[in-house]
């Protein structure tokens, strides 16, 4: 199926744009935007507001038709398809299989100054009505809050003995959280290890293939809650203990 | 419940005087007919479709009678006539017609009595048709209770199609009404167009097969969703009788039906329009179907700050034509709108002034309420702030009948994102705010109070000017919108006809006296 965006007819092509140019807002501005707008590649383009920011800059708002079309069939997609168990299915299963508790340490690491999401995953409360890890009954949750140096936080993580490290990357600028989790990678590796370990990596703008490219076990994007994690550290940790993996 | 504390001995002044100017009115429309009231007959005995030049038979009648006969009779004597004349049923009756093998003045005209006896078992059924349609929507509401604000979306796409997928996507979404706009032009169509379209020009012809269609969809996604998904149209224009009564037949829920709409934004003759506008009110209120009134237009040509005790007074009028069209007040939709300059200080202030004014005044009325679209600049980001306080308002004051505001107002008609974006913003609001209204009370002497005070007493005035003017003078003046209209201008006056004092109108007749009846 070859699919195009829909603005209000299939196959319309519709999309919406908007930025700034370092320039004043002016007829020549409003031109230039519609250039750059073709330059994208978008059919027709309509400057439909323009606004000056300040002296010298101005902002734009602008609709038009991409040409690009996707076939749909031929998007492949790492999806994390284990289905998410509910906690009380976890914690049995935990039971089941281990005769100690799990640990797990998670942080938001480097200059990430953002807890919501690790919060969300890990505090007792949890988010949106879902648990957090704090509450499982099996699991010991470490939460080392933001702004946490890798090496700190593999430290801690080796004193505790952790089984599963979580990361969370919220807000990004200039791809900082990309080098960060690069680099807590290439850390685990020296220290040998790595694959002691589930690492996990989590935030607004993760996601399970780019986390799978970094060296990571796997990402969880937005609308992911503490019982998806665990679902897959879980199952992970007792497939490595199987030896399935 | 009263917040602005309003002098009671006012509104009922207002109402008095919008009485006065109402009655005057219609003792005119009592003594006309018109040529799409005649044709909306014609539909509700049961005549529809085209012939070769896809000229519609109510159409192709009425012009005959108006060329060749006295309309002053009406068409129901000369139907009737037809009908005896050729011993045929009137689906024959109409095959021959629409070939051309008699006219409809061919034959001697029968009398009252007769015509009522011929045409009984047409407008029977199509009468009952309506009635079943009535007491379906009621089921509906008895299984799936509203809440007290609806929302309102429109779908526009030109392609009845196109709009069926909009409008499930919307109702899944939160939208429990959907309207679908009229191509561009179709209010100056003296004709209804026939069939299902897939073309349209900034919207999708108004035609029954449209209804039927838009209807069955929302039907189904209704049960989905399990809330009555209301289907809304446009009567105003030069045939709002026969779409009132095609939105009967094929269960409209409600109707964009002003009293003066016509008169003041598409320069149709006002003699026309109040005729028209009370034949078609009155199937209407027969159906059970709200109506919407267009007061909101008054502030997008003039000013909403200087202007609003027009709409409020405009609001009086409308309700008391309604009245006399047997509307009950929980069919009255009046409208109003946010409309005030963004940059005018406090202006959310005299938004929720204005806004609580209409909903004491009229405590039963499903409030029509209309988002800013007059100052909305192409700015997106800035658009939906100023919707997000438009939804604010609503929820504070109960408007009923909550039309939501797209972002993207002046620059297309909505992409699906556009109102799946509107939906979440004003649901949002909904439920952050539900109760806001009853924890606020307005402080006397304060900016709110005040300003109530000040545009009732401005509307008031107005109303008693109007009353003493007339109102074809007051709108000769440009009373509403700044726009001058003259008796005998505009669009449609040779479709007005004199009644005869032998004039027959077997359906107006009957749902009148049903009315007269309860």
């Amino acid at each position: 199926m070859k699919i195009k965006p829909y603005g209000d007819t299939l196959n319309d092509g519709k999309v919406q744009l908007s930025f700034t140019l370092p320039v004043p807002k002016s007829a020549k501005g409003v031109t230039a935007a519609k250039e750059i707008a073709k330059d994208m590649g978008l059919i027709d383009p309509s400057v439909v507001h323009a606004e000056a920011l300040s002296d010298n800059f101005s902002f734009y708002i602008i609709y038009g038709s991409t040409k690009s079309v996707i076939d749909f069939d031929k998007i492949r997609v790492e999806e994390i398809t284990s289905k998410a168990m509910d906690r009380e299915e976890i914690e049995a299963l935990i039971k089941d299989e281990f005769d100690r508790n799990i640990v797990f340490v998670g942080a938001s690491t480097g200059t990430d100054a953002h807890t919501v999401g690790i919060d969300a995953i890990m505090n007792m409360k949890g988010f949106a009505g879902h648990y957090g890890l704090e509450r499982y009954q099996g699991i010991t949750a470490y939460n080392l809050g933001s702004q946490v140096l890798n090496e700190d936080f593999i430290k801690f993580a080796q004193d505790k003995k952790a089984d599963v490290l979580l990361i969370s990357q919220t807000v990004t600028q200039k791809e900082v959280h990309l080098k960060n989790m690069i680099e807590l990678v290439e850390l685990l590796e020296s220290e040998g290890l790595r694959d002691k370990v589930i690492l996990i990596a989590g935030g607004a703008r993760i996601t399970h293939e780019l986390a799978k490219e970094l060296g990571y076990d796997a990402g969880f994007g937005p609308g992911s809650y503490a019982e998806d994690v665990a679902t897959f550290a879980i199952t992970t940790l007792i497939n490595k203990k199987r030896g399935v993996l | 419940m009263s917040k602005l504390n309003l002098n009671q001995d006012k509104i009922i002044s207002c109402r008095y005087y919008a009485n006065i100017i109402a009655d005057n009115v219609q003792s005119f429309i009592d003594q006309h007919t018109t040529v799409s009231v005649e044709r909306a007959v014609l539909r509700l005995l049961g005549v529809d479709g085209v012939d070769d030049l896809l000229v519609p038979l109510p159409n192709k009648l009425v012009d005959d009678v108006v060329k060749n006969g006295d309309i002053s009779y009406g068409v129901s004597r000369y139907i009737a006539s037809g009908l005896k004349g050729t011993s045929l049923n009137l689906n024959d009756f109409l095959e021959a017609y629409s070939r051309d093998e008699f006219g409809i003045c061919d034959f001697s005209l029968v009398d009252r009595d007769e015509t009522y006896n011929i045409l009984k078992p047409y407008y029977d059924k199509h009468l009952i048709k309506i009635k079943n349609n009535k007491i379906k929507r009621e089921e509906y509401l008895d299984r799936f209770p509203r809440d007290k604000t609806d929302i309102y979306v429109i779908v526009a796409t030109g392609n009845i199609d196109e709009d069926v997928i909009q409008a499930v996507s919307a109702a899944k979404a939160g939208a429990d009404i959907i309207a679908v706009i009229r191509s561009t032009g179709q209010s100056l169509l003296d004709y209804v167009p026939y069939g299902k379209t897939t073309e349209g020009f900034g919207g999708t012809f108004a035609t029954q097969e449209n209804f039927k269609i838009m209807r069955k969809a929302l039907d189904e996604v209704s049960e989905e969703v399990k809330r009555y998904i209301y289907l809304v149209n446009y009567a105003s224009g030069l045939c709002m009788p026969e779409i009132a009564s095609m939105g009967a037949l094929e269960r409209l829920d409600v109707l964009l039906n002003d009293s003066m709409y016509g008169i003041i934004f598409r320069d149709i003759n006002m003699q026309r329009t109040f005729v028209d506008q009370y034949f078609s009110r009155l199937i209407n209120a027969y159906s059970g179907i709200i109506i919407n009134t267009g007061e909101d237009n008054y502030l997008t040509t003039s000013d909403a700050v200087e202007e609003a005790h027009t709409v409020t007074a405009s609001q009086f009028i409308n309700e008391a034509f309604a009245k006399k069209a047997h509307l009950s007040n929980k069919l009255m939709g009046l409208g109003h709108a946010f409309e005030i300059d963004p940059e005018v200080e406090n202006s959310f202030l005299l938004e929720l002034s204005q806004a609580q004014l209409a909903r004491e005044i009229f405590p039963e009325a499903p409030l029509k309420y209309m988002p800013p679209t007059k100052h909305i600049n192409g700015n997106i980001f800035r658009a939906y702030q100023q919707n997000a306080m438009f939804n604010m308002v609503t929820t504070m004051t109960d408007q009923s009948i909550h039309l939501l505001g797209m972002m993207t107002e002046a620059i297309h008609t909505p992409y699906l994102s556009d109102r799946y974006l509107a939906i979440k913003n004003a649901k949002m609001v909904q439920k952050t705010m539900k109760s806001l209204g009853d924890e606020i009370e307005y402080k006397a002497n304060g900016i709110i109070r005040n300003r109530a005070i000040e545009v009732l007493d401005s509307a008031e005035k107005l109303l008693k000017q109007i009353s003493s003017d007339g109102l074809f003078e007051s709108l000769a003046k440009g009373v509403f919108a700044q726009t001058k209209r003259s008796v005998t201008g505009g669009k449609g006056l040779s479709g007005v006809f004199r009644k005869n004092k032998d004039y027959v109108n077997v359906i107006l007749e009957k749902m009148e006296e049903s009315f007269n009846e309860d």
